[in-house]
């Protein structure tokens, strides 16, 4: 990967299907394509069957003796669970209308990265076990029985979806691979076939509050590392509350924006806005160490796993009294919090209904979960006007805005952090409209797939998105990808570094404190980052 | 990849070839005409029920519409109320569109890769243009034979018959030699969208890799049904009056085979027949299976309303005690609140 050119990269994608049929194609597991095999450890302090060590390269997988029935057990009993997946497996037409539209066939040309050809692979096997016509016309009727080699192609194609649901927007049936890959995902956990990147960030986020495993003072240190950064730049101690019983709201975000630039930007401009709004308007936050999470990896591992890391959003809010939530930018976490998160821990009849206290307003969209977007948030505050900005101090930013799939297509989450951007800066451009809101393209790396062994298959993931990037980096000269996802503060930046590498990546609330007016704070030259305001250049350095 | 077609144009020529001999030749105009529609239509009825009733007895656990919009959120941000519906009608109108015209389908785009550089997504409506055209020329079509089925034939469907034989030809008659009766523009239709349908599956590479015998089947029966329909009506000169007689006994259950209907209406019947008796096992349960789709057919209210998920079980967490017991010492050195004092 290191040595390979983008131009090259491009050369090498190929559409052209193998001249042999797709089930007579053997799976060619490939490095930089896969993320490594699980770690015992963490599966075992989950309680996750069959934890050991394994090699996806190697020949034996040591899978447990009676893996096919557990497979057949586990297929038969979601099938009983879920109408999606019994739906989906059986309306599919194979009018192709889905193949080009993943990022993954995009960027590798693979076949098998065709959504419909993705959910064949498990659609095969459900014809050979579950219907009458796999069991009497077998391979005519498109059924096939699960090898161990088709096991081996589940796992890799499997996690080569990144369940974005783009597929699913244009499938005449509302077919969802990302369903289905989920539902592929729990099968495969059933037999000890996870990644590490998954399984270790979920043992971290059962134990710790957290993906990357930071203990409570170590996470607390970090804030007051950024409250130290913030001090430098505004002259103001704007050091959060944490784990403070009896606050009106609980914070919740990913733990990768306390841990990783560009991510940490964000992470101040959250602390900056909330300091902003206790000041002045006397809003009562707290953070928590307990629930340091917003993104929740096991709902990459298994509808269980998801409900166990989510439980602990309710009950922390619970504890301390709250009334209501507010989550950080995050992709997927929000796509838990709104689609699932009432269903499985709720109701959350402990909690009030969402009212800003500053602007009155009611969030009757939350009247349910109790949780509100932080774009919702800061786009009331600004409609009545409640946020003193000046957003020339972001005139060095040329911005545009990647959705994030699932609050695009997950939530509906399109025009608030589109009304916050046109607030706190003034260039703004959008990517062009087949790569924008509910068509958006993934950053390629999510869903737990955002490793670093894995990079090949992120640069090809990621080509569509950076494709379009480039597109008004050249057309407007934009220079700063803004987004709503900590997943993506991650993956961007050596997404941009490959294929645009003139274009950074920032958080929606980086933006917005940059721009926002602290009472009584002194005259700012850089922004966040460090990186002189327009018109500071000269004073910067002193 | 070639038996995945070559397989099913030998079955439906079987097929054709069995009710070609066996009402012909063998004299087997009851089975064909009597038995075999009737046990179609049985098992259609079984099988389709079946399948229904197999979807519904499984729940729709979480709430997980395909949002294809802004939500509703804040009262002056505009809500796509239908792509991302937060009531009852906003679904209704989405299912609605979905089923009547193909709203999905009508979003596709074409991806290529320009002078090997750029990406470029293009709008592609041929897709949509030919299956639309296909399923309703498919239905005029089938809802013309409503002819044969009711006495006397009611308005709408003569109704139907004269917009459909608009295209008469009568005019050119002297020139074609083609005759009354005038053609009917949903059987061309028919037959051009299939044509489109199935070159597109042979042609495209990437369609062709995923289609299955199972894809070509249904392309080839549609395909005989209307070739042999045609050759009946513009070609043959078959017994109109005693098909309708037929026709009429099996609808009130008083089946005749009346003298004089020739093999070709058989085949034609016979392949009804099999389409017929096919669907509840095959990829043509799309038709219920749209309605039920839950990423479609849900409202996205779920921060609202809670959806009750009914096989929701308990989980082991990792509760807050837990955690402070493990971790009491450096919170308490670092400064945070704990719930129980250290000793």
């Amino acid at each position: 990967m290191d040595d390979l050119k983008p131009d090259d990269f491009l050369a090498k994608i190929d559409r052209k299907p193998p001249k042999t049929g797709w089930m007579d194609t053997p799976v060619n597991i490939r490095k930089g394509m896969y993320c490594y095999a699980s770690n015992p450890k963490s599966v075992e302090y989950l309680s996750l069957p069959n934890a050991r060590k394994w090699n996806p390269l190697e020949e034996d997988w040591k899978l447990p003796e009676n893996w096919q029935e557990i497979i057949h057990n586990g297929f038969k009993e979601r099938l009983e669970r879920f109408r999606s997946i019994k739906i989906f497996m059986d309306v599919c037409v194979r009018c192709g209308a889905c193949a080009d539209k993943c990022h993954f066939f995009i960027g590798t040309g693979d076949s098998k990265n065709m959504p419909v050809l993705r959910a064949e692979l498990l659609r095969s096997v459900y014809r050979n076990d579950f219907t009458l016509t796999g069991k009497l016309l077998g391979k005519f009727a498109g059924a096939r029985e699960l090898t161990i080699d088709v096991l081996k192609e589940w796992w890799y194609y499997l996690f080569q979806c990144t369940e974005c649901r783009r597929c699913s927007v244009f499938c005449p049936y509302g077919i969802d691979t990302a369903e289905i890959t989920i539902m592929g995902r729990e099968l495969l956990n059933l037999i000890g076939l996870n990644i590490d990147w998954i399984a270790t960030p979920v043992a971290n986020c059962f134990r710790t509050g957290n993906h990357l495993g930071i203990q409570p003072h170590a996470y607390k240190d970090m804030i007051d590392f950024f409250v130290e950064d913030i001090e430098e730049i505004t002259g103001l101690d704007v050091t959060p509350q944490m784990n403070k019983k009896g606050a009106d709201i609980l914070f919740i975000t990913p733990s990768g924006d306390v841990f990783a630039d560009p991510g940490t930007y964000s992470c101040m401009g959250y602390m900056i806005l909330f300091h902003y709004l206790k000041e002045k308007y006397g809003l009562d936050v707290t953070w928590s160490t307990y629930a340091s999470e917003g993104g929740n990896f096991g709902f990459f591992t298994s509808h269980e796993t998801m409900k166990r890391l989510n439980a602990k959003m309710y009950a922390e809010a619970r504890r301390l009294g709250v009334k209501w939530i507010i989550g950080g930018e995050c992709g997927h976490m929000w796509r838990v919090i709104h689609q699932y998160m009432d269903t499985m821990n709720g109701p959350a009849d402990f909690l009030e209904t969402p009212v800003s206290p500053i602007t009155g307003t009611r969030f009757e969209n939350a009247s349910g979960t109790s949780m509100i977007h932080i774009a919702e948030f800061t786009a009331d505050l600004i409609k009545h006007g409640k946020l003193e900005l000046d957003p020339s101090r972001n005139d060095n930013q040329i911005v545009t805005y990647h959705d994030s799939c699932n609050p695009s297509r997950g939530m509906g989450l399109l025009e608030e952090p589109r009304y916050v951007l046109k607030n706190v800066c003034n260039h703004f451009h959008e990517m062009p409209p087949n790569t924008i809101r509910e068509q958006t393209f993934c950053c390629g790396s999510g869903s737990g797939l955002n490793a670093g062994e894995n990079m090949e298959l992120r640069m090809a993931g990621g080509l569509p998105r950076a494709n379009a990037v480039r597109h008004v980096h050249e057309k407007h000269g934009v220079n700063m990808l803004s987004c709503v996802c900590a997943i993506d503060r991650a993956a961007l930046p050596p997404l941009m570094e490959y294929w645009v590498p003139e274009v950074d990546v920032c958080g929606l609330h980086e933006l917005v404190a940059n721009a926002l007016i602290l009472p009584g704070e002194t005259e700012r030259t850089t922004d966040l980052r460090g990186e002189p305001l327009p018109g500071m250049e000269d004073g910067a350095d002193e | 990849m070639n038996f995945m077609y070559m397989f099913p144009l030998l079955a439906v020529l079987v097929l054709m070839l069995l009710a070609y001999i066996g009402a012909g030749a063998c004299g087997l105009q009851s089975f064909f005409g009597i038995v075999i529609p009737y046990l179609a239509l049985l098992t259609f009825l079984i099988g389709f029920t079946r399948k229904i009733m197999g979807w519904a007895s499984s729940p729709v656990p979480f709430r997980i519409p395909t949002t294809c919009g802004q939500e509703k959120s804040l009262p002056w941000i505009k809500a796509n109320r239908i792509d991302n519906p937060d009531t009852l009608p906003g679904v209704i109108a989405r299912v609605f569109l979905e089923v009547v015209c193909f709203r999905s389908l009508f979003r596709n785009t074409k991806n290529e890769l320009h002078g090997g550089k750029k990406l470029i997504h293009s709008w592609e409506i041929w897709l949509w243009v030919f299956a639309l055209a296909f399923h309703y020329s498919f239905l005029v079509v089938v809802l013309r034979h409503l002819r044969f089925f009711i006495e006397p034939v009611p308005f709408c469907v003569k109704a139907l018959e004269f917009f459909d034989g608009f295209l008469k030809v009568e005019y050119v008659d002297n020139i074609l030699q083609i005759g009354l009766p005038g053609i009917y523009v949903s059987g061309l239709v028919l037959l051009g969208a299939l044509i489109f349908l199935l070159a597109r599956r042979m042609i495209i590479p990437q369609v062709r890799y995923i289609s299955l015998a199972a894809d070509f089947f249904p392309l080839f029966l549609i395909i005989a049904i209307a070739c042999t329909g045609i050759y009946m009506r513009y070609f043959s000169k078959v017994d109109i009056v005693g098909i309708k007689e037929l026709a009429m006994g099996l609808i009130t259950f008083h089946p005749v085979i009346p003298e004089g209907i020739g093999a070709a209406f058989f085949v034609h019947f016979f392949l009804v027949s099999v389409l017929v008796a096919y669907i509840p096992f095959s990829k043509l349960m799309h038709v219920a299976g749209v309605f039920l789709s839950p990423t479609r057919n849900l409202v996205n209210n779920s921060r609202i309303k809670r959806h009750i998920n009914p096989w929701n079980y308990p989980v082991k967490t990792h509760d807050y005690d837990e955690y402070e017991d493990e971790f009491r010492e450096k919170m308490v050195e670092a400064g945070l609140p704990v719930d129980k004092e250290l000793k």
